[in-house]
């Protein structure tokens, strides 16, 4: 009989050892605790990060582009504060530079500046960020694109911090 | 410790019926069937407990994953917050065993007392039967005192099935084969010798 068994049986079976009847209260009882742990392990996330960055040294400045090198209405893509940090410095009019790291802050796609809607946009779920401020105006993204502070000295121009 | 069926000793006495009535899990509801086998003709009765299959139809057919079989062998009444009384097990079960309870809507039948009889002790149907109709205990004990031989297998059309209680039968037989048409085509077993 047990070879001819349809597959369902093993899911259903008649002897009592192999049945793992969960109750409803159990169940309930395993939502509510393992809802709380991610809630708790989340926040612990979180705070770990928050206080990882407050200790973090700031960054030291550096030279990341001449201001001849971009056109209005250009980019160029620069590495701050670590080669693993890509980053994009936008040319907004003659003298207004912004820079923002170029992780969205979904998913870290990198993205893509669009001239025309003044617009950073991140192509893998569709979300919109200001090209001025950095902030989310449409899709998944819930934080601003981490900013980078700039300093016109001369022809050049460096990152000096980051802003989160 | 085995359960032996003897029909033909049966006195129709009730008093198994009243025990079973007593037990701790199920008081004052009992679950074996004291049936007269055609009262118009005959005084007998027959008692069932469940047969305790081997295979059980009932759990076979149950839709909701109420009945389970126990290590032992001992098919368990329908799970209380599984059972949605819907009667498939009344109804496929060849020894008519499983009782539909309307006013709790879901189905209890004989667990040969497993309160009981997993602690050592006898059902309470045995415990009270005096004539020996309903028999626990060692199979050599029942051999030395019976001329009846147990059986376990029985055929209905295209089903065998094979149980944990045994059934007294007067001659040595491996297997006891019904015809399932031939009752379904008449009322009374012995209508046919009129």
């Amino acid at each position: 009989m047990a070879t001819s068994d349809p597959h369902w049986r093993a899911d259903f079976p008649v002897n009592w050892e192999d049945d793992h009847y969960v109750t409803r209260r159990e169940f309930t009882t395993f939502l509510t605790l393992i809802s709380g742990a991610l809630f708790l392990g989340t926040g612990l996330v979180g705070l770990r990060e928050r206080w990882r960055r407050r200790r973090a040294p700031h960054p030291a400045a550096m030279r990341i582009a001449q201001v001849h090198e971009i056109a209005i209405g250009g980019v160029k893509l620069f590495h701050y504060p670590t080669p693993d940090d890509p980053c994009l410095l936008l040319r907004l009019s003659t003298d207004h530079f912004v820079a923002y790291s170029q992780k969205c802050t979904h998913l870290s796609c990198p993205v893509v500046y669009r001239v025309r809607e003044q617009q950073l946009h991140c192509p893998c779920h569709e979300g919109h960020f200001a090209v001025e401020t950095g902030q989310v105006l449409a899709g998944p993204p819930r934080r601003v694109l981490p900013r980078i502070l700039l300093a016109l000295k001369g022809e050049d121009i460096w990152a000096t911090g980051v802003e989160v | 410790m085995e359960f032996f069926i003897d029909p033909s000793r049966c006195i129709g006495c009730q008093a198994c019926v009243h025990a079973c009535a007593e037990c701790e899990s199920h008081r004052g509801l009992s679950m074996i069937h004291l049936d007269f086998v055609d009262r118009s003709s005959s005084p007998q009765t027959t008692p069932t407990v469940c047969m305790h299959c081997e295979d059980p139809t009932c759990a076979r057919v149950c839709p909701a994953d109420a009945i389970k079989q126990t290590a032992e062998g001992i098919v368990q009444s329908a799970l209380k917050p599984r059972c949605i009384g819907c009667s498939n097990c009344v109804l496929a079960c060849p020894f008519g065993v499983p009782r539909y309870i309307a006013a709790m809507d879901q189905m209890m039948k004989c667990d040969m007392c497993y309160d009981r009889t997993s602690i050592g002790l006898k059902p309470m149907c045995a415990t009270v039967c005096p004539s020996g109709a309903l028999y626990y205990g060692p199979r050599e004990t029942l051999e030395k005192i019976r001329r009846e031989h147990p059986t376990n297998t029985f055929v209905f059309g295209r089903q065998v099935v094979k149980t944990k209680v045994h059934l007294m039968v007067g001659h040595e037989t491996d297997e006891l084969e019904f015809d399932v048409a031939s009752f379904l085509s008449t009322s009374s077993p012995l209508a046919g010798e009129d």
